[in-house]
C-alpha cells in the first residue's frame, strides 16, 4: 500500500486534562492527564490502531480528534482545515464526513426506536435525502453490513451483540463519512462473532475507501486489522509505526511486554517465556516524572526518570519515544 | 465429617460430575440451560471450561457450588466431590464445604466485594467462618495472604477498601480470600477478563502458583483460548449447554476433533505468521436456551454439517479427546479432508 | 475532617439565613398581610393602627424590620405574642421541645426497629406468603390517616374499652415530663408512639424490602455465599448492611422533619404540648410571632437532619467518603 504524503487527520501536540475530585471535598481538585502531547496523522485509506490498557488515553484521543472532546492544547487538522477552535454549530456540516462506531452498540441505541429510523436519524438530521432516498439508502446500507432489510422495522433489543454493532456501523457509514474512530468496537463480543465484525470494517474499508482510526485492547485484532499502530501508556504515544514492524519487532520496552503478555491459544503454550510486567499503570492524576513507564520498565535507567524521551523517528517508518530503544533484531519474538 | 471421606480417591478424581442437567421453569416452558454435563476434576489439576457467552459454562461453575439459588431451578445428575454427592448434602453441610473445601473468585473483584469493609476485614470474614481464630490471628493471617499473593504493603492494604484499589490488586486479594482456609478446589469464573493485559498476565502466574504452593486443583472459566493455552493441563469446550469438546490442551488446541472448537481456533486473529485477509469466522451467534436447535445445537453454524446431526451426537473418543460431533464418530476428523468432500458436495 | 465540618456549618448557617428571609418576607413583607391590622384586630382606627405599626416598628424599612425581628426573636428573645400579649415567643417554643422530642424519639425507636424486621423477613421469604403480607399490611399502615389511626385509637383505649383490663392503665391524655414520672411518660407516649410510627414502619418496611432485595442481586452476595457465610450473616452483614445507606437517609430527613413539628397532628390528636401543637394554635389564631418562630425552629432541625444525614452518608459508605 503506498501511502499518500498528505494526511487526512493530524494532531499536533494535544494536551487534555481532566478535572476530577471537588475544591470543597477532600484532595481538593486533581488533574487527570488524559493526553500529553500526542500527535498523530492519519492518511487517506489506512487504517490506524490505537493500542494500550486501560487509562492510556485511547479512547480520549480518539474522540479529541473528532472534536467530541475538546483539547487544552494543540492543532487538530481535518482535510487541510483546522478544526481545533471549531464551534459545535461550525462543525456539524463536517460531522457527515467523520463518524463514531461505540463499544456497545446497545447504549447509543435508543431502544424505543425501530432500526430503520435509528440508521435514517443521521440522513434526516443532515436532510440530503428525500423520503424515498432514505428507504432506497436504507437498504442499500443493510445490504453492506450483511444483515436483512427486514431487520429495518424491527428494536435493537430483538438483535445480537454482533447484529447490534452492524446497526451501529451501518448508521456511522450512512452519511458516507471519510474517516471513521471506532472505539473498541468487537471487544464486548463472543469470540466467533469478533472475527465477523474485523472482517466487515475491513470489507468496508475497501468497498467504500474508509479511513479508520481503530481502537482496541487487543494486540491480535489490530494486528489482523491496521496498517499502522500507536502504542499509547499513560497518555502518550510511544510507538508509532507499521503495524508488522511494531508487533514483530518492538523498538519501546512496552510494546514489547505487552506483546509477551498477550495469551495466545498455541497448543503449548506456557508463561514461563514471558517477560511480565511488574505492577499496574500508575494513575494518571500522578504519573511519574521523566519516561512515564520507568517505574515498569525492565531496562530503566537513570536518565529515564529525569528526562521525558520524546517521540523519534527510527528509520524503518517507526518512531519510539524511549532513550534506550530496544535493538529490533534482538526484540524480534520468537 | 469423617476423615476417611476427605481424602482423595485412589485415582486422584477430586471431583466427579456426572449427567449434570440444569434447567429453570418459566412461564414459557422448561428452559435447559445445561444438558447432561459430565467431566472430571483431578487433584492439583488445573481445567479449563471454555466457551462464549450462552454456553453454560458459569452456570456449571455456580452449580458445582450449589450457588443456583433460584427457586425455578431444577438440577439432576450428581456433583461427587471426595466421595460425597454435593446436591445430596443438607445446605448446613454444603455451607461448611463452600470456602473451605471449594472456593471461588469472580469475574469482577470491584461487584464481588462487598464495597462496605475493607479488604482485610473480608478475609477475616471467611477465615473466621470455617475455623477458629481470634480477630486478631484472622487479621495476621489475612495479611499474610494478601503478602503471599503479591500484594505489596499487605497490612496497609488489608485496611483499604475495594475501591481503593487497582483492578489488579483486587483480584489478588479475592484470590487471597479463596485460599484463606486452603481449599482443594478453586472455581475461577473469568478472573481476568476485567484486567488489562499485563496484570492479566500477573494474575495467571499466580492462579499456576497455586498449584505448586498450595495444591489446589483449579476449574477455570474462560471464554479466552489464550487463556486456555497458557494455564490449563485439560480443557473442556462448551456450546449451548453442552460439552463440544474435551481432552488435553495440547491435544484439543492442537488438534481439535469439533467444528465449533476448530472454529473458535481459527477466528482468533493470529499474533504470527501469516495475517488472513479475511478472519475465517463462525456464521450468526451463539443460540440463546430458548432458541437452542433440536439435534446438535452447532449445526446451523457449522460448515460440516450432514444429516446425522438431526441427532444429537454422543461424545466420541479418539484417543485422549472426546467430542460431541458425528465426525469424530469415525476417528479423528481431517479437516482439509473435510472441506474438499463438502466442497464436492456443493460443488453436485 | 475538621475543614468539611466547618464547610457544613457555614453552609447550615447559611441556609437558616436563607430561610429566615424568606419567612420574614412572606410574614411581614407580602403585600396584603399587614401584621398591624392583624394586631390592632377588626374595625381598628387608622390611628390605633398607626400606632400599632409604629410600636411593632412596622413602618421602618424592611431590613431595619428584618434585624428587629431577628433581634427579638434569638438574641433579646423577648418577642412576643401578637395574641396573647405577653406571652413569649421563645420560651413557649423551648417548653414545647422536650415533648415533641420524646414523642418523635419514641415513635422512630419503634419504627425503626419494626421496619428492619419487616424488611428483613420480607426479603428473606420474597414472593412468599409471608412477604405478600407484610407487603399488604406495610401498604394499610402507609394508607391509614394518621390523624383518623390516633382518633380510633383515642376512642378505644379512652372510652370503648378504657374500663376492660386491656387499656385500663390508659392514662387521660396530656404529657407528663419524664424527669417527673417516667412511669406515667411511658404510658402516656406509648399509644402516640405507635400511631406516629404506623405510617413510617409500612414506609421504611416497603423500602427496605426492596434494597434488600435488590442487593441480594449484586454480586458480592454471591460471593458471600461462596465463602461459606449463614444466610442469616448474609443478610444482617453484607445485603442490610449495604441497603441501610438508603434508609438511614430517609430516616434522618423524616426524623429532623418530625421533631421539627411534623408531628402536628399526632400531638393534636392526643392533646400533647408539642412545638407541632403550637404552631397549629398559632396557626388557627395566624400569631404570626410563633408561626414565625416555629418556622424557623422547624427549618433549623430539617437543616441539621441533612447535614447528619450527609455525614451519617459517608461513614456508611466509604466510596461516598473518598468522593468527597
Amino acid at each position: 500500500m503506498t501511502i499518500p504524503s498528505k494526511p487526512m487527520l493530524k494532531a499536533e501536540s494535544l494536551h487534555k486534562t481532566f478535572k476530577v475530585g471537588s475544591r470543597f471535598r477532600a484532595g481538593g481538585i486533581q488533574h487527570l492527564h488524559a493526553l500529553s502531547d500526542v500527535s498523530l496523522e492519519v492518511y487517506p485509506g489506512e487504517i490506524v490502531g490505537l493500542v494500550g490498557e486501560s487509562g492510556c488515553g485511547k479512547s480520549t484521543l480518539g474522540r479529541c480528534l473528532l472534536r467530541l472532546y475538546d483539547v487544552d492544547d494543540g492543532r487538530i487538522t481535518f482535510k487541510d482545515r483546522d478544526i481545533t477552535g471549531l464551534s459545535q454549530r461550525e462543525l456539524r456540516p463536517l460531522r457527515a464526513d467523520m463518524q463514531m462506531v461505540f463499544q456497545d452498540p446497545y447504549s447509543s441505541l435508543n431502544p424505543r426506536r425501530r432500526v430503520g429510523d435509528l440508521i435514517a436519524e443521521p440522513l434526516r438530521v443532515h436532510g440530503k435525502h428525500s423520503a424515498s432516498d432514505v428507504q432506497a439508502r436504507l437498504r442499500e446500507l443493510m445490504e453492506l453490513v450483511n444483515l436483512s432489510p427486514d431487520f429495518l422495522t424491527r428494536f435493537p433489543h430483538e438483535f445480537s451483540g454482533g447484529q447490534r454493532q452492524r446497526i451501529g456501523i451501518a448508521r456511522a457509514i450512512a452519511l458516507s463519512p471519510s474517516l471513521i474512530v471506532a472505539d473498541e468496537p468487537v471487544s464486548a463480543l463472543d469470540v466467533s462473532v469478533q472475527a465477523q465484525i474485523v472482517n466487515l470494517f475491513m470489507d468496508l474499508q475497501e468497498k467504500l475507501g474508509l479511513t479508520y482510526v481503530f481502537i482496541a485492547h487487543d494486540l491480535s485484532v489490530v494486528r489482523q486489522i491496521a496498517t499502522r499502530t500507536a502504542v499509547m501508556y499513560l497518555g502518550g504515544i510511544v510507538e508509532l509505526g507499521e503495524t508488522d514492524r511494531v508487533l514483530h519487532r518492538p523498538a519501546h520496552p512496552y510494546t514489547a511486554a505487552l506483546i509477551s503478555a498477550v495469551p495466545e491459544p498455541d497448543p503449548q503454550g506456557n508463561i514461563k517465556a514471558r517477560t511480565i510486567l511488574r505492577g499496574e499503570p500508575p494513575s494518571p492524576t500522578n504519573p511519574p516524572s521523566g519516561c512515564r513507564f520507568h517505574t515498569r520498565c525492565p531496562v530503566a535507567e537513570a536518565r529515564c526518570s529525569a528526562e521525558v524521551p520524546l517521540l523519534r523517528a527510527l528509520g524503518d517508518n517507526r518512531s519510539v519515544a524511549c532513550h534506550f530503544p530496544l535493538d529490533g533484531s534482538a526484540a524480534a519474538h520468537a | 465429617m469423617p476423615a476417611d471421606l476427605m481424602t482423595a480417591n485412589p485415582d486422584g478424581t477430586l471431583l466427579d460430575v456426572r449427567d449434570l442437567c440444569v434447567s429453570f421453569r418459566s412461564e414459557r416452558g422448561i428452559i435447559r440451560i445445561l444438558e447432561n454435563v459430565s467431566f472430571t476434576v483431578r487433584e492439583r489439576e488445573i481445567l479449563s471450561i471454555v466457551g462464549e457467552s450462552g454456553s453454560g459454562k458459569s452456570m456449571t461453575s455456580l452449580a458445582v457450588m450449589r450457588l443456583i439459588t433460584d427457586p425455578n431451578a431444577i438440577i439432576t445428575g450428581s456433583i461427587t466431590y471426595k466421595g460425597r454427592d454435593l446436591l445430596k448434602l443438607s445446605p448446613k453441610e454444603m455451607r461448611a464445604l463452600r470456602g473451605r473445601e471449594i472456593a471461588m473468585i469472580f469475574q469482577d473483584p470491584m461487584t464481588a466485594m462487598t464495597p462496605v469493609y475493607t479488604i482485610g476485614w473480608q478475609i477475616e470474614e471467611q477465615l473466621r467462618a470455617h475455623q477458629n481464630l481470634s480477630r486478631r490471628a484472622a487479621r495476621a493471617r489475612a495479611v499474610e495472604l494478601l503478602g503471599e499473593m503479591g500484594v505489596p504493603a499487605p497490612a496497609k492494604a488489608a485496611g483499604r477498601f475495594p475501591h481503593q484499589l487497582s483492578g489488579g490488586l483486587r483480584q489478588r486479594a479475592m484470590i487471597a480470600m479463596a485460599l484463606s482456609c486452603n481449599p482443594s478446589l478453586l472455581i475461577a469464573d473469568e478472573p481476568t477478563t476485567a484486567l488489562d493485559v499485563t496484570v492479566q498476565a500477573q494474575i495467571l502466574e499466580l492462579l499456576l502458583r497455586l498449584r505448586t504452593d498450595f495444591g489446589s486443583s483449579v476449574m477455570l472459566i474462560t471464554h479466552d483460548m489464550g487463556v486456555v493455552a497458557t494455564v490449563s493441563d485439560r480443557v473442556m469446550v462448551m456450546y449451548s449447554g453442552i460439552i463440544a469438546e474435551r481432552g488435553p490442551k495440547p491435544d484439543v488446541l492442537g488438534g481439535p476433533t469439533h467444528p465449533y472448537t476448530l472454529g473458535l481456533l481459527h477466528s482468533i486473529p493470529p499474533m504470527h505468521g501469516e495475517k488472513p485477509h479475511r478472519l475465517p469466522s463462525i456464521p450468526g451467534s451463539p443460540p440463546a436456551p430458548m432458541g437452542r436447535p433440536a439435534g446438535c445445537p452447532f449445526q446451523p453454524r457449522c460448515e460440516f454439517r450432514m444429516d446425522a446431526c438431526a441427532s444429537r451426537p454422543p461424545l466420541f473418543r479418539n484417543g485422549m479427546q472426546e467430542a460431541s460431533c458425528w465426525l469424530a464418530e469415525k476417528g479423528m476428523p481431517d479437516w482439509a479432508h473435510e472441506r474438499a468432500i463438502r466442497a464436492a458436495g456443493e460443488a453436485a | 475532617m475538621l475543614l468539611p465540618i466547618l464547610r457544613r456549618l457555614a453552609e447550615m448557617l447559611f441556609v437558616m439565613f436563607g430561610i429566615s428571609v424568606v419567612v420574614f418576607g412572606i410574614f411581614f413583607a407580602t403585600p396584603g398581610a399587614d401584621p398591624a391590622a392583624r394586631i390592632a384586630g377588626r374595625n381598628a382606627t387608622p390611628e390605633v393602627l398607626a400606632q400599632v405599626r409604629h410600636s411593632f416598628g412596622f413602618d421602618e424599612p424592611l431590613p431595619v424590620q428584618y434585624v428587629k425581628v431577628m433581634e427579638k426573636l434569638f438574641i433579646s428573645r423577648d418577642l412576643t405574642s401578637f395574641v396573647n400579649r405577653g406571652e413569649k415567643v421563645i420560651p413557649a417554643v423551648v417548653e414545647s421541645t422536650p415533648v415533641t422530642l420524646s414523642l418523635v424519639f419514641g415513635a422512630a425507636v419503634i419504627w425503626v426497629v419494626f421496619a428492619i424486621i419487616m424488611g428483613m423477613i420480607a426479603a428473606a421469604t420474597r414472593g412468599g406468603i409471608p412477604d405478600r403480607l407484610l407487603m399488604f399490611l406495610g401498604l394499610v399502615g402507609i394508607s391509614m390517616p394518621v390523624f383518623w389511626v390516633g382518633s380510633v385509637a383515642n376512642l378505644i383505649t379512652q372510652s370503648r374499652f378504657h374500663h376492660t383490663f386491656l387499656f385500663s392503665w390508659v392514662p387521660g391524655l396530656g404529657y407528663t415530663p419524664l424527669t417527673q414520672n417516667p412511669g406515667m411518660w411511658f404510658k402516656q407516649l406509648v399509644i402516640p408512639w405507635i400511631t406516629l410510627a404506623i405510617l413510617y414502619i409500612g414506609l421504611y418496611g416497603r423500602v427496605l424490602r426492596a434494597n434488600l432485595v435488590e442487593a441480594y442481586q449484586e454480586d458480592f452476595i454471591r460471593t458471600a455465599r461462596a465463602k461459606g457465610l449463614s444466610e442469616r450473616r448474609i443478610m444482617v452483614r453484607h445485603a442490610l448492611r449495604t441497603s441501610l445507606i438508603t434508609f438511614v437517609s430517609m430516616f434522618g430527613l423524616d426524623f429532623g422533619a418530625l421533631v421539627g413539628g411534623g408531628a402536628l397532628l399526632t400531638e393534636v390528636v392526643f392533646n400533647l404540648p408539642g412545638v407541632g401543637r403550637l404552631t397549629y394554635v398559632a396557626l388557627q389564631s395566624l400569631d404570626l410571632p410563633f408561626i414565625m418562630a416555629t418556622v424557623m425552629y422547624s427549618s433549623f432541625f430539617v437543616v441539621v437532619a441533612n447535614a447528619v444525614v450527609d455525614i451519617a452518608y459517608a461513614w456508611l459508605d466509604p466510596r461516598v467518603r473518598d468522593a468527597r
